[in-house]
């Protein structure tokens, strides 16, 4: 567990020593890197300490303190600073956080939030202690995942009107895509020994890298950093730490494939359809981005082949985009496992024993229990929920 | 030796407001000044007094100039000067008696006399002294006199002189064309003077933009008021102000002069340099993000640290200084401190202009709106003039505002609320405006950032 020490810095010749008046901080907070700790006050001047480095702050002295130069004051457990991922940054502390939401929502993010279906109450507010401003939902109505349905109205389960005949029923013949994936979805269920294992996952670290960077890759590939990229980086992320999902089962044999092509459910009006990206390991995030947007929209038009369907080792499917809260996602026979995505919801959790109010989102692993054990489902799934909380990880292959 | 939790030097408006909220969160305060009624500057001798004389010439202006549009037959008006100070004079002591009647009733010690510093927690003021933990410099703001022009305080003046005049000057000329040579030189005009406003720079309030100030000084112009920008004045000799224009040497008769380039910080006489309080380059009190001095225990609020010299900003400083003192959280936003100029029509703005925006390289969205098209100005026969709301354009928050208009400075307050909360110009536009007010045009300019003005193509 690496202890940040936090000094007196050097504050100039003359000066051997001061008075800490106050800390920024409380006890055991999670710091973030530069976030002012306390105030030194000298006999020449009154300035702030800052963190170093993020993580979790023990004191050592308290405030009002006499101190020399030099002298470690705190530690920082940065390993706490993993757990914590930073939070867009509102304006102030959790009081006027609370009050932005209470506040209620700017006439344009009402308009904004009719017209799109976003939730205000899922994206993190960049306005006065933490608001969404309309600028905050435009973001997000640009970044909504690439897997797109037509609209979140034109869900499935809408009934349309009996014909003016006063029939109470109408029949129909099931189109062939359909009646294949019917077929197909009752024998994964029947041939594996199907079942689903959850985990949580914090967006506010994907949320903020997005909200950093997608000027610059829009401005460099034309097209928008959305969420499927980090979720396909971090499965591949997984499979390769869990390479027990990234096998079959064929007869009595065990297959494991050393490629990472991953099939992205894509709900259209024929149905539903799992065309694959190929080598999503050698893909960057721009490609993933293209990749799907190209797929989604072959999908849509009509025009996937079956050559597009087959070959994936696993799949994604994302349920969220419907507002899908948690689910339990059917496996795309010949694989072995499927990760559900589902809605980001703005929770509060507890961390480092303060409640938080973060935007959380469920993950759902269905796996085939023939073959992958629960260790081993629970790991990969483990392994996903950490690369997305902490993209740092993808980058690191930890 | 008397002894207080905090002492402020200076009972304008940024030290008696300190002063008053320090009372509030329950410090013993004393509260210094020179002057012998409180208030300083603004209420004695700037803000206060020319708005009154604002008020009363406009008067004069709507009874000698429009009157007759609205059907009333006044025959020929005369103007009682000494009536008209008069009252000048009662509105400025109403006001510092009620600013002496709060302090009074907030038990603060309000001492008389010239301050300065005996140590960082000592005051001298006369044969007195005071001691306290924490002190405020509130010394506020002089007029800057130009070395070649010295104020004589009969022909070659400054505001201080220009609100008092005991006749009204044949021709007056006004050196400086920002908010307060405009607005003297506005007042002796409509009392019948002849007045040449002379600015150096290329446009009279130069921060503003390029078409507010177009159209502000053909306005200006159709009143009497003649412009001349681009002059550097060289002297006065002869009756006449001499300037230079390129090579194009230019006179300006003149019976009395106003000097109003500017205000400089006034710290005269406070023996700062003996407690090691320094100064910047441009003279003002040095301090720290939390209006801190290099002494410790020493603040500093209003014209005499950097940042607008604005009433209100000195205010804003008071507060958040006496809040910090008591330990509680304070907050100044000088980002968003509004700023008007008081003649006829009046201009404010707000934030970012276009060209100030453009300049920091952002992309913006602009709407604007007519007065003309404004169902309450016409009927108030207040048609001149048009609002301005800069928004960025991809998010659409509002970066800033412009007015130009009858009231412009209560009409940019909205713009500011909406900008204290990150309101994008939809926010605006989608907040109900009443019928049939000027408020509307801003409302309408707000609807123009996305062209979907409804009274204007």
């Amino acid at each position: 567990m690496p202890l940040l020490e936090v000094k007196i810095p050097p504050m100039g010749e003359s000066i051997s020593s001061g008075v800490l008046a106050k800390w920024h901080v409380a006890n055991g907070a999670v710091v973030k890197k530069d976030q002012p700790l306390f105030e030194l006050e000298t006999d020449k001047i009154t300035s702030e300490g800052t963190a170093e480095s993020a993580g979790k702050i023990t004191f050592k002295i308290e405030a009002g303190a006499e101190v020399k130069i030099g002298q470690v004051v705190a530690t920082i457990d940065t390993d706490a600073a993993a757990a914590a991922a930073p939070t867009p940054p509102p304006v102030a502390t959790a009081t006027p956080e609370a009050s932005a939401k209470e506040a209620p929502p700017s006439p344009a993010v009402r308009r904004l939030a009719a017209e799109t279906g976003i939730d205000p109450a899922t994206i993190p507010g960049t306005g006065k202690a933490g608001r969404v401003t309309k600028g905050d939902m435009l973001a997000a109505t640009e970044a909504q995942p690439a897997a797109p349905a037509d609209s979140p109205a034109a869900a499935p389960s809408v009934v349309k009107p009996a014909p003016s005949t006063g029939e109470r029923q109408t029949r129909k013949k099931m189109t062939p895509l359909r009646a294949r994936i019917a077929q197909r979805l009752v024998a994964a269920q029947q041939e594996a020994a199907m079942l689903t294992t959850f985990n949580e996952a914090d967006m506010s670290a994907v949320i903020a890298l997005r909200a950093k960077y997608q000027d610059d890759f829009v401005k460099k590939n034309g097209l928008k950093l959305g969420f499927m990229s980090f979720f396909a980086k971090a499965v591949v992320h997984a499979l390769r730490e869990v390479p027990a999902v990234n096998a079959q089962l064929d007869g009595d044999s065990i297959v494991e494939n050393h490629y990472y092509d991953i099939g992205v459910a894509v709900s259209t009006d024929r149905g539903l359809m799992v065309p694959v990206i190929r080598d999503c390991d050698t893909l960057g995030m721009a490609g993933i981005e293209k990749s799907i947007a190209e797929a989604a929209k072959r999908a849509r038009d009509g025009k996937i082949t079956l050559a597009d369907l087959e070959g994936g080792v696993f799949t994604i499917t994302n349920g969220g985009i419907f507002g899908s809260m948690l689910s339990t996602p059917i496996i795309n026979p010949p694989q072995s496992a499927i990760l559900g995505l589902h809605a980001i919801n703005e929770r509060p959790v507890a961390l480092a024993g303060q409640v938080v109010i973060r935007p959380m989102m469920y993950l759902a692993l269905s796996y085939d229990h023939r073959l992958i054990d629960g260790r081993e489902a629970v790991t990969f799934l483990v392994k996903v929920k950490q690369a997305i909380e902490d993209p740092a990880r993808l980058l690191l292959s930890i | 030796m008397d002894s207080f939790d905090l002492i402020v030097i200076g009972a304008g408006p940024g030290g008696y407001v300190c002063a008053f909220r320090a009372a509030q969160l329950g410090l013993a305060v004393a509260l210094i000044d020179k002057r012998a009624t409180l208030g300083g500057t603004c209420l004695n001798i700037g803000c206060i007094p020319s708005k009154a004389l604002l008020h009363s010439s406009e008067h004069l202006a709507f009874a000698q100039h429009h009157a007759a549009e609205h059907g009333l037959k006044l025959g020929s008006i005369e103007i009682d000067l000494a009536a008209l100070m008069q009252r000048k004079d009662a509105v400025v002591a109403k006001l510092v008696g009620g600013v002496a009647q709060l302090a009074k009733a907030r038990k603060i010690t309000v001492v008389t006399g010239a301050a300065s510093f005996d140590s960082a927690n000592t005051i001298l003021v006369g044969e007195q002294k005071l001691t306290a933990k924490n002190i405020v410099i509130a010394t506020g703001s002089a007029p800057v006199e130009l070395p070649f022009l010295k104020f004589d305080g009969k022909t070659v003046v400054s505001s201080d002189d220009a609100i008092a005049f005991d006749s009204v000057p044949k021709k007056l000329v006004v050196v400086g064309g920002g908010a307060i040579g405009l607005e003297l030189g506005s007042v002796w005009s409509r009392l019948g003077s002849d007045v040449t406003v002379v600015e150096f720079l290329p446009k009279i309030i130069a921060t503003y933009d390029d078409d507010i100030v177009r159209t502000f000084t053909r306005l200006l112009q159709k009143q009497g008021l003649k412009i001349e920008t681009g002059a550097k004045v060289t002297g006065f000799a002869a009756g006449a102000l001499t300037a230079e224009r390129g090579a194009e040497k230019l006179s300006f008769p003149a019976d009395k002069v106003l000097v109003a380039v500017g205000r400089r910080p006034f710290t005269d006489g406070l023996a700062l340099d003996r407690v090691g309080i320094e100064l910047d380059e441009k003279k003002r009190v040095k301090v720290d993000a939390r209006l801190r001095t290099t002494a410790p225990g020493v603040w500093a609020i209003g014209d005499v640290v950097a940042g607008p010299m604005l009433a209100h900003k000195a205010e804003e400083d008071g507060v958040a200084v006496a809040e910090w003192i008591a330990g509680k959280a304070g907050h100044v936003n000088w980002d968003l401190v509004p700023a008007i100029v008081y003649t006829d029509p009046e201009v404010a703005s707000i934030g970012l202009g276009e060209e100030g925006a453009k300049a920091k390289g952002l992309a913006v969205a602009i709407g604007k709106f007519n007065f003309a098209a404004n169902a309450r100005a016409i009927a108030a026969g207040n048609p001149d003039g048009f609002t301005k709301i800069i928004a960025d354009a991809k998010t659409d928050k509002i970066l800033g505002a412009q007015i130009l208009g009858h009231n412009a400075g209560e009409l940019i307050s909205e713009v500011v609320t909406h900008m204290e909360y990150g309101g994008s110009a939809e926010d605006l536009a989608r907040t109900i405006h009443a019928h049939p007010t000027m408020t509307e045009a801003v409302k309408e300019a707000a609807l123009a950032v996305s062209k979907r003005a409804i009274h204007a193509l």
